[in-house]
């Protein structure tokens, strides 16, 4: 892709931002396995070190920062593994990352259709 | 020769699936966008397509960032799905179609598209929610199904031109296909959406209808657009349109649009659903 400029609020995937994040995807990937969710609940640390994760992306994981995770190379679609773990679904996530409330952010999906 | 009777976009948000397991069809949320079915179930159940053949992209279930292809095509007699990682119901496998896979990679390659063959493939939810909505209650073993990948998650991805000339060598092999079945294409994902970021949310309902009137008669239009373009005007999962474009271009001659409709948000998406008939349809 030609990259010709930033996007407010977008973080592109690409291949710096994948080298950046494999650790943490890869992690997150392995949460495609019930043993993959299973370990990383009974020891979070101990799994985060065994797929290698940078400090930054500890750190993200550990206070459940979304943006955090994205900015250290997190891919959305490994990060929603990671959501589903912790119960939430993509309108949890989308007011994490905005600041918003879950309700307040389904409410702004809606106004959207009324432009 | 094999026949194209159409081509059908639809959006393949995994909440539809977890839906459609809870029986939620009916609810307020949900009424408008399940009733917008039928009319489309109702031309594949008169039609009897023998194979449909599916665009859509993987979500980290079969293929990891450690070997991604930009686009890949299913070649087995059998695809299974899988657990996603999130609660999304696991549906029974789907039958494949080697033959034609085989004659599609010969008839790619021979025209410069050097694509990636999987002889087992997991397919995910971009898959099997379209099937799920097409035939529900797993009615779909009478069907047999060519999955097509195309990369939508990491860039670069393929060009929005390329995607589209990419679904015309498709469709240029199964009208090549000596046999007399007939074909159904399907373009799944989008419309726009954004998952990601600070954006979080973003959906452009004016592009999607857009895109869905210039789909019919003018693609070409949207086959001008960058992935860049895709992410700024229809979010970053947007660039889904790209399969939307693959199917497209896999339909050739005079086409009838029979059904097209749009809801916002269905989780935090524009979603689609177009169907678009050949000359070939019956």
């Amino acid at each position: 892709m030609s990259q010709v400029g930033h996007i407010p609020g977008n973080i592109m995937f690409d291949g710096p931002m994948a080298t950046k994040g494999y650790p943490l995807n890869k992690m997150c990937y392995s949460f495609n396995n019930a043993n993959g969710r299973k370990a990383f609940l009974a020891n979070e640390d101990d799994y985060c070190e065994r797929f290698g994760l940078s400090l930054e992306q500890k750190q993200a994981v550990k206070k459940r920062d979304v943006i955090a995770m994205l900015e250290a190379g997190g891919s959305i679609y490994y990060l929603a593994k990671f959501a589903g773990i912790l119960g939430l679904n993509v309108q949890d996530v989308g007011g994490l990352q905005t600041g918003m409330t879950t309700d307040e952010f389904k409410a702004f999906l809606v106004q959207q259709g009324e432009k | 020769m094999a026949k194209i009777l159409g081509g059908i976009a639809t959006s393949h948000i995994p909440a539809i699936g977890v839906a459609m397991d809870k029986g939620l069809e009916q609810t307020p949320y949900w009424k408008n966008f399940f009733d917008a079915y039928p009319p489309v179930r109702e031309w594949l159940y008169e039609q009897e397509p023998d194979i449909a053949v599916i665009f859509y992209n993987d979500h980290g279930l079969e293929f990891f960032h450690d070997r991604k292809p930009t686009f890949a095509i299913g070649a087995a007699a059998q695809y299974e799905n899988a657990d996603e990682g999130w609660g999304i119901a696991e549906i029974p496998p789907v039958r494949g179609e080697t033959e034609l896979s085989w004659h599609i990679v010969n008839q790619l390659v021979e025209h410069e598209f050097d694509i990636t063959v999987c002889q087992e493939m997991k397919v995910d939810h971009g898959l099997t929610v379209p099937l799920t909505l097409m035939w529900p209650g797993h009615k779909y073993g009478h069907i047999r199904v060519i999955p097509i990948a195309i990369n939508c998650e990491r860039h670069p991805m393929p060009k929005p031109s390329r995607c589209f000339d990419f679904g015309k060598a498709i469709g240029d092999a199964i009208r090549a296909y000596s046999s007399d079945q007939k074909v159904v294409v399907f373009g799944t994902g989008g419309l726009s959406h954004q998952l990601d970021g600070q954006r979080a949310g973003f959906i452009n309902k004016p592009f999607d209808l857009y895109c869905m009137d210039k789909i019919v008669n003018e693609p070409e239009a949207l086959t001008k657009f960058t992935n860049f373009d895709l992410v700024e005007q229809a979010g970053s999962q947007g660039v889904e349109l790209n399969m939307w474009l693959a199917m497209r271009g896999a339909l050739q001659g005079k086409l009838t649009e029979l059904h097209r409709s749009y809801h916002l948000p269905i989780s935090n998406t524009g979603a689609g659903l177009q169907l678009l008939a050949t000359s070939d349809a019956v």
